[in-house]
């Protein structure tokens, strides 16, 4: 399998803050990495830098083999991305919101493209309602559509099921396995959810004060720190004051 | 440079503008409104003063060209804000366009925006105060075409301290143009000002602008030279803003800015 990040002694500072510290990490192609962490931890500061959205302070990041910051757009028309804290424009349309983000993609099939996601996405009732008058869950599933607009080969999630109820949750999970195992994308998934974690990823890096303090498969985590599941790991690891790797 | 990108961004706006009738509304009332109000002033002036024997004609056509400025770099700053406010921000700079495209897209927008909030006005003058602002003829596209120059000019660089600072930059958006008016020489000649307020006043292509305007109406003459001054001092700034916003957008990323910007 090829390597489709490799992020090598990734480095961030803000003044005196070193929000993310020599961190260096790869994802395979059709693989789920699980990116884990307490608030502040330094994900959302990781993702921004693979998305070109910061600038590190050193270190590389090569995605398919190039660097973003010299091949920026040709990156981002095989990459996207989904946040809860970041949404599509409230007073448009769901159609036109799809239609605005397939021009900006240059989809060349867009009708069969947005009818394909509106058929997976369960968006058939949706497309003509004003996108800020969704409900949590169906905004959800709009800003999912958006970021499979373009058919990427890699998908940054960050934290795609929070605050929906668990059977929107778990609508979405399953469309994101099922979703890998046709397109063979691969994923970054940033969760606070650990039974999603455990359900989707295969492999962890687990992050702290800006550093990767563990990293594995979910089962190899749970069985080296002796505990049940993977929110138990998680708190061992987040109020220790070692790394384990 | 990407067509279908750029349709895209416009797209966003033009979709915006035409869901929602009081949008629509919105852009047309206050020109509408300016030049009714500047209308009568003027009127109530030219029947009490022997300055100007064509008041009404030329403060009113000041007054349309003022408002289209006005309106184009208003509109710039609002286009960008629309997407900070709708917390959008992040998904535009994440998808593969260009900055030069999301310029593009903002300076054709803003043209359209402000057509739609001045057209109703200009046609309004004629049948409410009997004038015409075609009156400065083939020059009045040079006049138009410096002042959409400039107030593109001020919306890049506002646009640019939106980048670098964030929405706190906010307020600086809307009072960028007042700042300028009392320069700008708008409804007066520039001999008005004391000397040191003349000397910045001629820094800014407004004062040319206007002086054209008035002479064109008052003299019915033309200098060249006022239009000639004018482009020349827009191209400067106008490089310096592009090259001001490429700044900011690096800084931004360095500041992380672009992924904390929400409303």
């Amino acid at each position: 399998m090829k390597k489709v990040i490799e992020v090598s002694k990734l480095k961030k500072v803000y003044g005196s803050k070193e929000a993310v510290q020599n961190i260096s990490f790869k994802i395979m192609e059709n693989e789920i990495l699980g990116l884990l962490g307490p608030n502040g931890s330094g994900k959302t500061t990781t993702i921004g830098m693979l998305l070109g959205l910061l600038k590190p302070t050193s270190g590389e990041i090569l995605i398919e083999g190039k660097k973003i910051e010299k091949n920026r757009i040709e990156i981002l028309e095989r990459l996207n991305f989904i946040s809860p804290y970041i949404e599509l424009p409230k007073k448009l349309t769901v159609k036109q919101n799809l239609i605005v983000y397939g021009k900006l993609y240059k989809i060349k099939n867009l009708i069969r493209t947005m009818d394909y996601l509106t058929e997976k996405l369960r968006l058939e009732n949706l497309l003509d309602r004003v996108t800020g008058e969704l409900s949590s869950g169906q905004k959800n599933r709009v800003s999912l559509a958006k970021a499979l607009i373009n058919e990427p080969n890699i998908l940054l999630l960050d934290e795609p099921t929070a605050s929906l109820d668990p059977e929107v949750g778990d609508f979405v999970r399953t469309f994101i396995e099922n979703y890998k195992k046709e397109k063979k994308i691969s994923i970054l998934l940033a969760s606070h959810n650990m039974n999603e974690v455990t359900r989707l990823c295969n492999s962890v890096i687990m992050m702290k004060e800006g550093k990767i303090i563990d990293k594995g498969t979910p089962q190899n985590l749970i069985n080296k720190h002796g505990r049940k599941n993977l929110e138990e790991v998680f708190l061992k690891l987040s109020r220790s004051n070692n790394e384990f790797y | 440079m990407s067509f279908t990108r750029i349709y895209g961004l416009f797209l966003r706006h033009f979709f915006l503008i035409t869901r929602s009738f009081p949008r629509v509304l919105d852009l047309i009332y206050w020109p509408t409104i300016q030049i009714t109000l500047w209308g009568f002033i003027s009127n109530f002036f030219a029947t009490h003063t022997t300055y100007y024997n064509n008041a009404v004609g030329v403060i009113l056509t000041c007054a349309i060209l003022y408002d289209f400025l006005f309106r184009t770099s208003i509109g710039f700053n609002m286009l960008f804000l629309e997407e900070i406010w709708s917390r959008n921000f992040t998904n535009l700079f994440i998808a593969p366009i260009k900055i030069g495209e999301i310029l593009t897209s903002l300076v054709i927008t803003a043209l359209i925006r402000a057509l739609i909030g001045l057209i109703p006005a200009i046609l309004l003058t004629s049948p409410l105060f009997g004038i015409s602002i075609l009156e400065l003829g083939i020059f009045l596209f040079f006049l138009f075409l410096s002042l959409y120059i400039f107030g593109i000019t001020l919306g890049v660089l506002v646009s640019s301290g939106l980048l670098r600072f964030g929405p706190s930059f906010e307020n600086i958006a809307w009072s960028t143009m007042f700042l300028l008016a009392p320069f700008g020489c708008i409804y007066y000649p520039i001999d008005i000002l004391p000397e040191i307020f003349q000397k910045i006043a001629y820094l800014l292509p407004l004062v040319y602008i206007f002086e054209e305007a008035r002479n064109i109406l008052i003299n019915q003459s033309i200098d060249l030279n006022n239009i000639y001054n004018a482009f020349i001092l827009n191209g400067i700034y106008f490089v310096l803003s592009i090259v001001l916003f490429y700044y900011s957008f690096n800084v931004a990323k360095k500041k992380g800015t672009l992924i904390n910007m929400g409303e």
